[in-house]
């Protein structure tokens, strides 16, 4: 039988049924996965600088200090500084990379985030680890839970948030590549190498990882290889759910998420975020504008979590494959029958909805 | 491009234009920064027609000299200095705060040529002077970089950030003009939030410090020409003005922040600015 899978490593594949596919799978944080990436690039490109503040051994950073050390700056703990700065050396035709973790990066220094940076749309990329609720151990000060939501209200924002090391890495690449503010989120704690190098990263366009018809479990970042557990854990129960690793958050790609929803006729979001204006709000304003169907948000919800081991705290905060799964048997309740399908729009109505907003986006946008 | 610097005197008569377009551009407007903009006039003026290496028909010339008012809220001088300077039609000026102008309530580097960098939010600016600093060295370009801050800004903790750090660099192609006009928003600052000893502040800081009256045009130059020739430390000039210089009802009352005079307050403004600076 053909696989359902597009891009899943096999021994990733071979380990979704089993319990202990994070103690067996070759993992790590994301962040160091940036900081290879951004290493790489420091050799490609003379533009490209890095600007810390007193994280660069926690993002390992300090990689690239070591081989470029005249194009590597140490703010000190001073991240507002840094944004600020990293929007000057813009203006001037670098390429700054300004790397902190994701609070201090979305919320501390936000004014210069969005005053300095987005405003003159300057060519910096925003380098956050310990997005979400990734760094377990360290607790609330550190969890990131909103900074998703917060970048995605920024006007001319893009923000990435990328499943596993490898498509991590030609995200920073694509960041690099693209002349405007990039907003990258890493996570602290490991997870699985999922992709194999065919990854088809793009920003602005989602990725099918797993065919199904009874629903779609749209994730990103560290929910994505919940999302597949779950659907290993459903096709058990013999429900085949639809996989899409939405990696970028904004320009959501909302043609993959309408063609979802017409495929599938139910919708499950899953994020490691607040479920207040992430991947989950995103989801709902295309859906419920252009396709209303039944959906579900997975994520956290109106509380702060504590500190723990990464898949403990997660998995006591309701973001792992069991909740996912819950998520999807309760959109599937109230999917209406195949045959009251409804309410389905023709064809080309989606396409004109489609064209419409993508002529709406195009002209508030300023690249 | 050829542009002769300005003697002393062709100095203090632009500084007397340039306030008179700063009082006809925020009564026309009918809302704006008058008192902040009075302030740093003298400096703007010595900067950009003595001291700043500059193309107005090329503003994004890579190798200018950039300019950033930090205090981003007193625009107006920096819009009357970059249309006197040839940067754009005077006729802009009208448009201040107009719907579709170039010249928005704060300065946006994309609308209007010659700005350096969009700033308003208090406390970036500086920061951004010290990023375009840094690329200067590593690029090893020789444009110097002007940075004016107020002294209200200097409330602001990322002005330190910025401070403590610009020395570490040792980025003597950075210069930051305190405006110290004594007023903010509210209250005077030193009523408000005392930043008093700010000179020992800098001079704690690591910078090379000087003490100015900002509306003496030959302390201005002095300084602004000795921070420019300085090597391996950053220069901060404490310019000590009046907050409205050159319009007596306005001078010192913190009411004229962010007032814009009426027809009649305008004429008068502009009357006393004539006598004052014009005649010289």
């Amino acid at each position: 039988m053909k696989s359902k899978y597009r891009y899943v490593l096999p021994q990733i594949l071979a380990l979704l049924a089993s319990k202990d596919l994070f103690a067996k799978a070759t993992s790590e944080p994301t962040r160091y996965s940036y900081a290879a990436a951004l290493l790489e690039l420091g050799g490609k490109n003379p533009n490209v600088v890095s600007l810390d503040a007193d994280v660069s051994k926690s993002m390992k950073t300090t990689m690239f200090a070591a081989k470029f050390p005249e194009r590597s700056f140490n703010f000190g703990i001073a991240e507002q500084n840094m944004m600020a700065a990293a929007a000057g050396m813009a203006t001037t035709g670098l390429i700054p990379f300004a790397n902190t973790y994701a609070v201090f990066a979305s919320m501390r220094a936000l004014d210069m985030v969005r005053n300095s940076i987005h405003y003159p749309h300057l060519n910096v990329k925003i380098a956050a680890s310990h997005s979400g609720i990734t760094p377990g151990p360290d607790g609330v000060t550190h969890q990131a839970q909103e900074d998703l939501s917060i970048m995605r209200s920024i006007a001319g924002s893009t923000v990435i948030a990328p499943a596993d090391p490898t498509s991590t890495k030609m995200a920073v690449h694509a960041a690099a590549a693209y002349d405007g503010p990039v907003y990258l989120s890493f996570t602290r704690d490991p997870v699985p190498v999922l992709y194999d190098e065919t990854f088809p990263f793009k920003i602005g366009k989602a990725v099918l990882v797993r065919e199904g018809k009874d629903a779609a479990v749209i994730a990103n970042r560290d929910l994505v290889v919940q999302a597949l557990i779950a659907a290993e854990l459903l096709a058990k129960k013999g429900i085949d759910v639809r996989v899409i690793d939405c990696h970028t958050l904004k320009p959501l790609d909302e043609q993959m998420v309408l063609t979802a929803a017409r495929d599938t006729g139910a919708i499950v979001t899953a994020e490691n975020n607040i479920i207040y204006g992430g991947l989950g709000s995103a989801v709902a304003e295309v859906l419920v504008e252009k396709f209303p169907i039944p959906m579900k948000r997975v994520g956290v919800g109106n509380t702060f979590a504590e500190s723990g081991p990464y898949l403990e705290v997660i998995d006591k905060y309701g973001l792992t494959a069991r909740h996912i799964v819950k998520a999807v048997a309760g959109v599937l309740k109230r999917k209406p029958a195949r045959s009251a399908k409804s309410p389905v729009l023709p064809k080309a109505n989606v396409r004109a909805e489609l064209r419409k907003s993508k002529t709406l986006a195009h002209a508030g946008g300023k690249h | 491009m050829a542009h002769t610097p300005m003697s002393i005197d062709e100095l203090k008569r632009m500084a007397g234009i340039i306030r008179c377009d700063i009082i006809e551009m925020i009564c026309t407007a009918g809302a704006g920064h008058p008192g902040g903009s009075l302030s740093a006039t003298d400096v703007v003026t010595a900067l950009y027609f003595r001291l700043m290496r500059i193309d107005p028909t090329n503003p994004d010339w890579p190798d200018r000299d950039r300019f950033i008012l930090s205090k981003g809220h007193a625009c107006p001088v920096w819009y009357a200095a970059l249309a006197e300077r040839g940067y754009f039609d005077k006729k802009h000026l009208a448009t201040l705060r107009r719907l579709g102008s170039i010249l928005q309530g704060h300065p946006d580097m994309h609308k209007c040529p010659g700005i350096d960098m969009t700033v308003g939010s208090l406390g970036q600016g500086f920061s951004v002077g010290l990023g375009m600093a840094l690329a200067g060295k590593l690029r090893k370009k020789d444009y110097h970089v002007w940075v004016v801050v107020g002294d209200g800004e200097s409330q602001e903790g990322s002005i330190w950030e910025a401070a403590m750090a610009a020395p570490k660099w040792k980025l003597d192609n950075l210069t930051v003009i305190l405006d110290r006009n004594h007023l903010q928003n509210d209250f005077c600052v030193d009523d408000e939030m005392p930043i008093e000893p700010v000179a020992d502040k800098w001079r704690a800081f690591n910078w090379h410090v000087e003490k100015i009256d900002g509306h003496s045009m030959e302390q201005v130059v002095a300084a602004l020409e000795a921070a420019k020739d300085r090597t391996g430390v950053p220069t901060a000039i404490i310019a000590e003005t009046v907050k409205g210089k050159g319009v007596s009802f306005m001078e010192n009352v913190a009411d004229w922040h962010g007032k814009a005079p009426c027809l009649e307050e305008a004429g008068k403004a502009l009357d006393e600015i004539r006598r004052c600076f014009c005649e010289i």
